[in-house]
């Protein structure tokens, strides 16, 4: 069985790799350790040679799809290329080893970089000041969530209500709740905009901020942004931008002139820097005006003798222990730094033209349901084809995983039934999104929900019993 | 253009199909007035050769500490096997995203479930989750959950807990409605005092070792707080110190959080780190993030899948146990390669000799420095509290500074009662040459 576990390959009295032994005179714990505070037996964990862990890690590794392998249009996440020059400078020991409590004068270089970085956010996003505390788009939500609240506190103003559109993207609403805010969810108007008649009807003295993405989740420009924003502010409101989709927009438009109070962006998807399987990601979050003060701190301030570490005014405190996902932070830098101005608009510019090419050769064959000029992503809906031939998007998803590429975002957002989400990126070229296309229009007409119930085939595993693992988990070995 | 592929006649053909002529009419929905009609003021583009060599001179800004270390206070420097770097580098793992699909993503997911089951095992605890921010936003989730499994409105916290981590629960509680209480530390021993707990106490959270490297009685505190029905959250800062010291499911903690930055990773002025989380059967539906179960595929093959996926913000929306989305796998996965690597024996050593070298610094420290002395008479495992002369603790760090040794956390701005007083932390890369170094120039600076 090729899938055993780390610990069903540990042979008793195996050493991988030891630790430096200790030079300084020999003390048992016992001596100096209440003996029921101390482990009785030493932790179970395996025992290999350094060779068995190389296998098992790199054998792991490939029953993974990846971006350097394959095509991987997952919408929403922005999986384009991680250039690795980002990782060369990341791993430079000036950073690595660079202790996070050493004092201001000792890590100037670190701060240098973390002040650039904030200043290059701020202008491609329109704010006014950045915190790149956040480790995650969500971790940035949660944050700038709590400097509203805090914010509207300071001014004594009891508002208590988040709307988020339907089509808005699950961690909006999870980020309020955790906030401590109501939710609002607000349908979505026929053409996939926010519907204006609705958010109308739910503005008031205790609305505290919209949080909207735009780009939105099905890959809209939402034309009536000034008007949105207008409609908050007379209320007293705020609005708040998602920056999942900032990949659709740098250098042509920027959240700060729509109006938007504050903004968080995710590093790990417009600025380049790997998914890792997960994370980390960096999550850093911009505002204008009043809001400035209230942002997590410290943030990196440059004085005249150098770049020290401040908490704003009115900070809100911190979100995590000290500044951030660091490294994360040196690789957005370094792509920034590699494509300059007319890099990252050039990047934005291709990024919506490669989505369009996409939409328009797979419109006919899926359903699109909302016909229009998209950005960055969109959006297509498979009720059609499972209606005729039963073909549902998992399936048309695990059929794209079969020919090799890997599957778009599924059943997300929540308002297109059967919702294929694709964004190609711009680093994709023409060869490679012409191949998926056809692929897709391939298994539109020849497929169908009988052929493909099989589908994954000749990858690691089948469709796996996802009822079972949740009716009777097993977690851990 | 770096990264971008498309050459003229590329962007030309898709235009065409697209049915615009140029980039104006691709983004005429923009309206005018909302379009950036000037450059974004960057700096200039920079070619490979030259970013590297404008990253090196800003990562030469950083001092490198030449003779050596003693700064813990939550991150910690310790061995790292060459081989973690190689797997974590690899593009399979690198540049692949969460494993939403199970089938092309097995890598990812088994490594998650092995991560859940290795914490598991060095905590002592029946459920793990994939990880979490860091170790403070651990502790956040655990009290949250310890909230939501008691319906209780406040949450008693050792001043022993980091005082950064102390910190990021003030934020994430202040709307929350749960009320933090601060427990004090006995000025002698440094152990936390436990008074009474009342009934509406939800969770007591504690650091072992503390903040100021004391080595609590976590049986003690966790029995407390369950007479009371309340939680016993235990926050563990190096988990190396597992290897030696008892496992906190061992001894009844409920949540067991902390941060897995010392198992695999480098300090890295900050992050990214790796939170974990981990709890009793009971508590399994409350945790949130990303779970990774075992299952079998239609063949009865085994295979690994997300799962218990109703906890999550992609479901549950407003509902959710969290809001958390990316987590920090890549960090998780070093943390997987290092355990594996090192085992119990290799584990058990780095413990034994971090706490080794901690006990020969105090001893040389005491034996050595006439007007040092240690503060607290409490038991330590690797970091401890170094009690200087008078007004010096801060003079003497800038001091050895320039000697190129980084002398442990001034602890006056975050506990003013210990004024004059260094956290020294040992880990078993701190070799007896360092430390013997150490005192001969604190004896020089005392000279000077």
């Amino acid at each position: 069985m090729n899938s055993k576990t780390i610990f069903e390959k540990s042979h008793p009295g195996r050493v991988g790799t030891m630790p430096p032994p200790s030079d300084c005179p020999a003390v048992q714990a016992c001596e100096v350790i209440p003996a029921a505070r101390l482990r009785g037996a030493k932790p179970e964990l395996p025992e290999l040679t350094e060779l068995e862990v190389m296998r098992h890690f790199v054998g792991l590794s490939q029953k993974n799809y990846s971006v350097d392998t394959q095509f991987y249009p997952l919408g929403s996440c922005t999986m384009k290329y991680n250039p690795r020059v980002n990782e060369l400078v990341a791993s430079l020991p000036g950073f690595t080893d660079l202790h996070p409590l050493s004092g201001c004068q000792h890590v100037q270089g670190a701060l240098q970089l973390m002040y650039e970085l904030q200043k290059g956010l701020a202008e491609i996003t329109g704010m006014e000041a950045v915190t790149l505390q956040p480790s995650a788009g969500a971790h940035g939500e949660v944050t700038a969530l709590f400097a509203i609240e805090r914010y509207f506190k300071a001014n004594g103003e009891n508002r208590h209500i988040i709307i988020v559109p339907d089509s808005s993207h699950g961690t909006n609403p999870a980020s309020a709740a955790l906030a401590g805010f109501e939710v609002v969810t607000i349908p979505s108007s026929a053409d996939g905009l926010v519907d204006l008649e609705a958010l109308k009807a739910h503005l008031g003295p205790e609305v505290a901020a919209l949080m909207l993405t735009n780009p939105n989740t099905v890959g809209l420009f939402d034309v009536h942004i000034s008007e949105i924003c207008r409609l908050l502010h007379e209320v007293g409101a705020l609005v708040y931008y998602d920056g999942a989709n900032m990949n659709a927009l740098m250098g042509l438009a920027r959240p700060g002139d729509m109006g938007f109070d504050m903004v968080h962006i995710n590093l790990h998807k417009t600025f380049s820097t790997p998914h890792g399987g997960g994370g980390p990601g960096s999550g850093p979050v911009g505002a204008k005006g009043e809001l400035v003060k209230f942002l997590p701190g410290p943030t990196v301030v440059k004085h005249e003798n150098g770049y020290v570490l401040q908490k704003p005014e009115h900070s809100i405190g911190r979100v995590r222990m000290f500044w951030g996902n660091f490294l994360v932070m040196v690789k957005a830098w370094a792509y920034i730094r590699a494509l300059g101005a007319e890099g990252v608009r050039n990047a934005s510019r291709l990024a919506v033209l490669a989505a369009n090419y996409m939409r328009v050769r797979l419109q006919e064959a899926y359903e699109l349901p909302f016909k229009r000029v998209c950005m960055h992503e969109f959006v297509l809906s498979a009720s059609k084809l499972k209606k005729e031939k039963g073909i549902h998007a998992l399936d048309a998803a695990k059929a794209l995983l079969e020919r090799g590429f890997h599957a778009p975002t599924i059943y997300f957002p929540l308002i297109v039934e059967e919702a294929l989400m694709i964004e190609p990126t711009e680093t994709e070229s023409k060869e490679t999104m012409d191949a998926f296309v056809e692929a897709m229009l391939e298994i539109a007409e020849h497929e169908s929900g009988e052929t493909l119930h099989a589908a994954p085939r000749g990858l690691p595993v089948t469709r796996l019993d996802e009822t079972q693992a949740a009716r009777k988990p097993v977690l851990k070995q | 253009m770096p990264y971008l592929p498309h050459t003229p006649d590329d962007i030309q053909a898709m235009m065409e199909t697209v049915g615009v002529k140029d980039w104006d009419e691709l983004f005429s929905f923009i309206p005018e007035e909302l379009r950036l009609n000037r450059p974004l003021e960057l700096p200039p583009a920079l070619s490979e050769y030259d970013l590297v060599d404008y990253f090196k001179s800003l990562a030469d800004k950083n001092a490198i500490f030449s003779n050596g270390s003693f700064l813990g206070a939550g991150a910690y420097r310790h061995f790292i096997p060459s081989i973690v770097g190689h797997i974590t580098s690899r593009s399979e793992y690198l540049t692949a995203y969460t494993p939403y699909q199970a089938e092309a993503s097995q890598g990812t997911l088994q490594t998650i479930f092995e991560f859940q089951s290795l914490i598991c095992r060095l905590t002592g605890m029946d459920v793990a989750n994939a990880s979490v921010y860091d170790g403070g936003t651990a502790a956040a989730d655990a009290v949250i959950m310890a909230h939501g499994q008691t319906r209780r409105s406040k949450v008693l916290v050792s001043r022993g807990v980091h005082p950064q981590i102390r910190e990021v629960l003030a934020t994430y509680l202040a709307g929350s409605g749960l009320k933090i209480e601060e427990v004090p530390l006995n000025p002698q021993s440094g152990e936390t005092e436990l008074g009474e707990i009342d009934k509406d106490t939800a969770a007591v959270l504690v650091q072992i070792p503390n903040f100021l490297g004391i080595v609590e009685d976590g049986a003690a505190i966790s029995e407390k707080a369950h007479q009371a029905g309340a939680l016993a959250i235990v926050e563990v800062s190096d988990p190396v110190c597992l290897a030696m010291l008892e496992a906190p499911g061992a001894y009844g903690a409920d949540i067991c959080c902390g941060d897995a930055q010392a198992l695999g990773n480098p300090v890295a002025y900050g992050g990214p780190y790796v939170g974990f989380l981990a709890c009793t059967q009971k508590l399994m539906r409350r945790i949130p993030g990303r779970l990774v179960g075992m299952s079998e595929d239609t063949e009865g093959r085994r295979g690994f899948c997300l799962t218990l996926q109703a906890r999550e913000q992609h479901i549950r929306r407003e509902k959710a146990s969290s809001n958390i989305c990316s987590n920090q796998a890549l960090c998780a996965l070093a943390t997987t390669i290092y355990l594996s690597l090192l085992g119990p024996n290799g584990l058990s050593s780095a413990a034994q000799s971090s706490f080794q070298a901690s006990q020969y610094l105090q001893r040389r420290c005491q034996e050595d420095l006439p007007g040092y002395s240690l503060a607290l008479n409490g038991c330590t495992y690797n970091e401890f509290v170094l009690r200087c002369p008078e007004g010096k603790a801060d003079e003497l760090q800038q001091y050895l500074a320039c000697e190129g040794i980084e002398a442990g956390y001034l602890l006056q701005e975050s506990y003013p009662e210990f004024k004059d007083c260094l956290l020294l932390c040992c880990t078993e890369l701190t070799k007896k040459a360092h430390i013997d170094e150490l005192i001969e120039r604190i004896k020089s600076f005392e000279e000077a």
